[in-house]
């Protein structure tokens, strides 16, 4: 099957935002992460869609919106190989893959409940590492804990 | 050129292998001659939000030797935290008032946190579970005074490895000396595999076990840790290996002369207290020395010592 084929599944939009290439685990995430429950723009998504690189892979459009540097950042933690196809009148205007940040602040939960960031006013920072799995991690700047991309949850 | 005036030590891995060398440097000099008054102008804030014996007096002992003051409390309950005042608040207050501040906390990561918000140098004397590098440094300062270096030694861990702060900023610590380690702990409380990544990553050697035995005869330094029965999910487990990790003197006969034993203290029962009076028994005299490495390191953040 072509990639043709397959993004013809979901619904073209005017002018917006695609998502494509999340995986497919994750593309109610990418969708609950960015509340697109409360667009009042017309929002389409396709989860495990057939993909030549991922396998199975989602894909999400969302109409009139395009996306600030801090809303990527939080996209890339869930979907480190997604790619933005940013459309304007039927036309891709840019199209880019999205990369990690090195560094994620006040974007993320730590998940120790004895870290100070979850006992006093105090904004999360984390710093981007590769465990000895080759495995992208979190490492929280405060408390020195390390938390897998699938523990994140969002401040 | 190194640099230690004005700087934070949060976690020992905040100073290079130079800056922790200077530090023993300094420290050798105050057990020569400890009572040098170059604090007499200075006030240093020991703020100690949970109890503690060793770290908070040895602290203070080294202030008062140096000829310094000492303001602050020994548990939150006497300070406005108790009215609900933030960390932020506590610590720019108290900043204030003083030259440097040591904290303890039971946080994790509140000792990053307050060297973000203070205007004048923190120590941390322990965040919670995270790190505690005084005692790191301390127990560097005892280990190249008794081998006379701390370069390519066998250092045996024993115990619970994988909560055991102390343990895991020791390793990382002497990641940087090229040390071996040997790892001998109950299965459930190895030495966690980012730890291990250390070692890995310094390209040195690790060997694990399960005996205290197996790593007597060739050991440099024996470091006890106590194993806290609360750790094992299981207490059938825990009565099980709770013995095996109980050192006497009659285990040090194969030992090596130069072999030094360290504990971070308290100990309960890991060391028979028949090891006491055995030479090689050195765990007091190691707590000692954290009076030499505090005020060594008080007297570099000032910039008082170079």
């Amino acid at each position: 099957m072509n990639s043709k084929r397959t993004e013809l599944k979901v619904q073209a939009i005017r002018t917006g935002t695609v998502i494509d290439h999340i995986p497919a685990e994750n593309t109610y995430r990418v969708f609950s992460m960015l509340s697109l429950e409360k667009s009042t723009d017309h929002v389409y998504f396709g989860t495990n869609l057939e993909s030549k690189k991922m396998g199975k892979k989602g894909i999400v459009k969302i109409s009139n919106k395009f996306f600030e540097p801090e809303e990527i950042s939080k996209i890339a933690l869930v979907a480190p190989h997604a790619t933005l196809i940013e459309i304007r009148d039927y036309d891709i205007v840019r199209k880019y893959k999205i990369t990690l940040p090195e560094e994620v602040h006040n974007l993320v939960k730590c998940v120790n409940p004895k870290c100070v960031t979850n006992n006093q006013q105090v904004p999360t920072h984390f710093r981007l590492i590769t465990d000895h799995h080759g495995k992208t991690k979190l490492a929280c700047l405060y408390c020195e804990k390390t938390m897998s991309i699938s523990d994140i949850q969002f401040l | 050129m190194i640099q230690l005036k004005n700087r934070d030590l949060i976690s020992i891995t905040d100073y290079s292998k130079e800056e922790i060398l200077k530090v023993l440097d300094i420290a050798e000099d105050f057990e020569r001659d400890q009572r040098q008054k170059i604090l007499t102008n200075y006030v240093i804030a020991s703020l100690f939000f949970e109890p503690s014996t060793r770290t908070r007096l040895s602290f203070e002992s080294a202030v008062q030797y140096l000829g310094g003051r000492i303001i602050g409390f020994a548990s939150a309950d006497t300070s406005s935290v108790r009215k609900g005042e933030s960390l932020k608040d506590t610590i720019l207050t108290v900043s204030n008032y003083s030259d440097l501040i040591i904290m303890r906390n039971p946080l994790d990561g509140s000792a990053r946190y307050a060297s973000e918000v203070s205007p004048v140098p923190v120590i941390n004397a322990g965040d919670g579970s995270n790190q505690h590098p005084t005692q790191c440094l301390l127990d560097l300062y005892s280990i190249r005074k008794t081998q006379g270096t701390l370069e390519n030694l066998q250092i045996a861990l024993v115990g619970d490895l994988k909560y055991g702060r102390t343990v895991h900023s020791l390793v990382q610590a002497l990641s940087l000396f090229h040390a071996t380690f040997h790892l001998v702990s109950p299965e459930s409380l190895k030495l966690p595999s980012g730890v291990k990544k250390w070692i890995k990553d310094a390209g040195l050697e690790y060997f694990q076990y399960t005996e205290l035995s197996e790593v007597i005869p060739f050991a440099d330094i024996l470091y006890m840790t106590r194993i806290q029965g609360e750790r094992f999910p299981d207490p059938m487990e825990y009565e099980k290996v709770k013995n095996s990790y109980i050192l006497n003197n009659s285990m040090l006969e194969n030992s090596k002369e130069s072999l030094r034993i360290l504990h971070p203290l308290p100990r309960v029962n890991e060391i028979s207290e028949d090891v006491d009076d055995n030479p090689k028994a050195y765990y007091f005299q190691q707590a000692k020395n954290g009076v030499y490495v505090r005020q060594a390191l008080i007297a570099a953040i000032l910039g008082l010592k170079e």
